[in-house]
């Protein structure tokens, strides 16, 4: 008999979650969209193993996994900017991200850190064994739904995958994770609840991403936002990217697993072209924001998404 | 009956229907919502109303702002509550061990811990948006009498099933939450579950909601 092939946790890491595309057509029982935070790598993984690109992979933050493969043979790929390394019968070798890999029976991967970054992506090509929630696989710790039963691994855990052929070309892909100068905003519903001197402040200056960032949001500390109109507004919905400034003046940004309904006053929306750059970056790093409108908005997205097209189709 | 539309980023429309929050605008934000529902507009991925608006997320590489606009322009609305309207019976125990915030709230109005759970029991709510947290509703208006802001100091854990109030609403936390909300009771009904693929969510917006009273004992073995 065959034995079901899986992966036994050594080590969960920090925030390690099966993720895909995301979940639609929920936010109006509360439910967000989730999915992959960033998109691109996220693609990326799938890619290199040769899958759909909507299947599930590991997502982990700043300090990933430690896993031993149980039975049988899998391709997989890691993207991302990543320490990691493969060992197989004790022998340690350095891992490469954006290049295809096989484990056997028993070998190890270590997912040491994502370096100056936070999120990372493992694919491997047979797919790993999830519980789809309205079209999604995607883990969300908060509503305790999707794959895991909602929760993030821990150890001791096995996750299962699907099957376990192995496939055998060598994809790989020369890709680089480009720094980032700006993060672009459009101006939100709520523009001019703030002062002139809080838009100056907004546009000019530099903000540090706080600890208090995780998938569900983000923020930012500096020069204090001023609202001189009110500082509460009657609850409406959310939607990812969306930065609200609260009293104290410190602006929030709404990520992956944010709550639906808020009722602090809207500032800006960060740009879906801009989004996998904004949340790979990590707390004590600093942003700077720029101002764009709804049609440059629409332009770079379209780039962004020709590029991602285009890295994809790069890798046979 | 959309006073303006506008862009939230480059990904969501949001419409606004005014300021004030009273059922008569809630209800056309709902109707929008069904009808919006109903037409399945290609590329649209959430549609989320609340008290006074509406938001509608779509995917960018398949329809953009102006394209959805013009097609929301071009709606025709229809009456979609025409079948009977049921109502939502929720149970609520008031026992002291759930009732976390009724000694205070009994101080503060002056009125009697009773008379509180009467005024709040007898009454039908209409829920105006679900959200937030998974499944969690926002209902409404609890009577005058019983109204107070939310605490000053928010509570870390309120515990998963609580009934809350504050301003014009009550609510009822679908899980273990931090939250500022004065707390009367607690239900042992399940009002989010993720088992329940097709309707996760007991209270939706538009729902009519009613509390009945059970006692500690009925809460301890309750079988759904």
């Amino acid at each position: 008999m065959n034995k079901k092939a899986y992966f036994e946790i050594l080590r969960a890491g920090i925030n390690s979650t099966l993720q895909d595309l995301g979940r639609n057509n929920q936010y109006h029982i509360g439910i967000p969209f989730s999915g992959a935070m960033d998109k691109r790598n996220y693609l990326i993984s799938n890619q290199l193993v040769s899958n759909d690109l909507n299947k599930p992979v590991l997502e982990f933050a700043y300090q990933g996994p430690l896993l031993k493969l149980k039975f049988g043979k899998v391709s997989c790929a890691i993207t991302g900017n990543v320490n990691f390394n493969i060992v197989r019968s004790n022998k340690t070798e350095e891992g490469q991200c954006y290049k295809m890999f096989e484990l056997g029976q028993d070998d190890q991967i270590d997912i040491i850190s994502t370096n100056k970054s936070v999120y990372g992506y493992f694919s491997i090509n047979s797919g790993f064994e999830g519980d789809n929630y309205w079209g999604s696989y995607s883990t969300n710790t908060k509503a305790k739904i999707g794959s895991n039963n909602g929760e993030k691994f821990s150890k001791n855990q096995k996750i299962f995958l699907n099957n376990n052929e192995c496939i055998s070309s060598n994809r790989k892909i020369e890709y680089l994770n480009s720094k980032i100068e700006y993060i672009r905003i459009i101006k939100g519903t709520n523009f001019d609840y703030f002062s002139d001197q809080a838009k100056k402040i907004l546009f000019n200056s530099e903000f540090v991403v706080s600890k208090l960032t995780d998938r569900m949001g983000m923020r930012l500390e500096g020069p204090k936002i001023e609202n001189i109109v009110n500082t509460n507004i009657k609850s409406e919905g959310l939607i990812k990217g969306i930065m609200q400034v609260p009293a104290d003046g410190n602006p929030i940004i709404m990520l992956s697993d944010h709550g639906t309904i808020g009722g602090y006053p809207k500032i800006g929306v960060v740009i879906s072209a801009d989004y996998d750059k904004l949340v790979q970056s990590t707390p004590g790093s600093k942003i700077k924001f720029q101002s764009v409108d709804l049609l440059e908005a629409e332009n770079l997205y379209k780039i962004y998404t020709m590029e991602t097209r285009n890295i994809l189709n790069q890798i046979k | 009956m959309i006073k303006k539309i506008s862009n939230l980023g480059d990904s969501a429309l949001y419409c606004d229907f005014g300021n004030e929050v009273n059922q008569k605008i809630n209800s056309k934000v709902i109707k929008y919502f069904k009808n919006l529902i109903k037409n399945k507009i290609v590329g649209v991925t959430n549609i989320t109303p609340s008290y006074n608006k509406l938001i509608i997320s779509f995917d960018l590489e398949i329809i953009n702002f102006k394209q959805l606009q013009e097609k929301i322009n071009q709606i025709t609305l229809e009456d979609l509550d025409k079948e009977e309207k049921k109502t939502i019976k929720i149970p609520i125990c008031i026992d002291e061990e759930y009732s976390l915030d009724l000694k205070r709230l009994s101080e503060n109005l002056k009125t009697d811990e009773n008379e509180i759970i009467n005024l709040f029991i007898n009454k039908e709510y209409f829920c105006y948006m679900t959200g937030f947290i998974a499944g969690m509703p926002f209902m409404g208006d609890i009577e005058l009498k019983i109204r107070l802001n939310r605490l000053e100091t928010p509570r870390v854990k309120v515990p998963k099933g609580s009934i809350g109030i504050t301003e014009q609403f009550c609510n009822i936390y679908t899980f273990e939450s931090p939250g500022g909300w004065n707390i009367l009771g607690n239900t042992p009904l399940k009002i989010f579950d993720k088992h329940n693929l097709n309707d996760p969510a007991k209270i939706k917006p538009g729902d009519s909601v009613m509390f009945y009273k059970i006692n500690k004992n009925e809460y301890l073995n309750w079988n759904e």
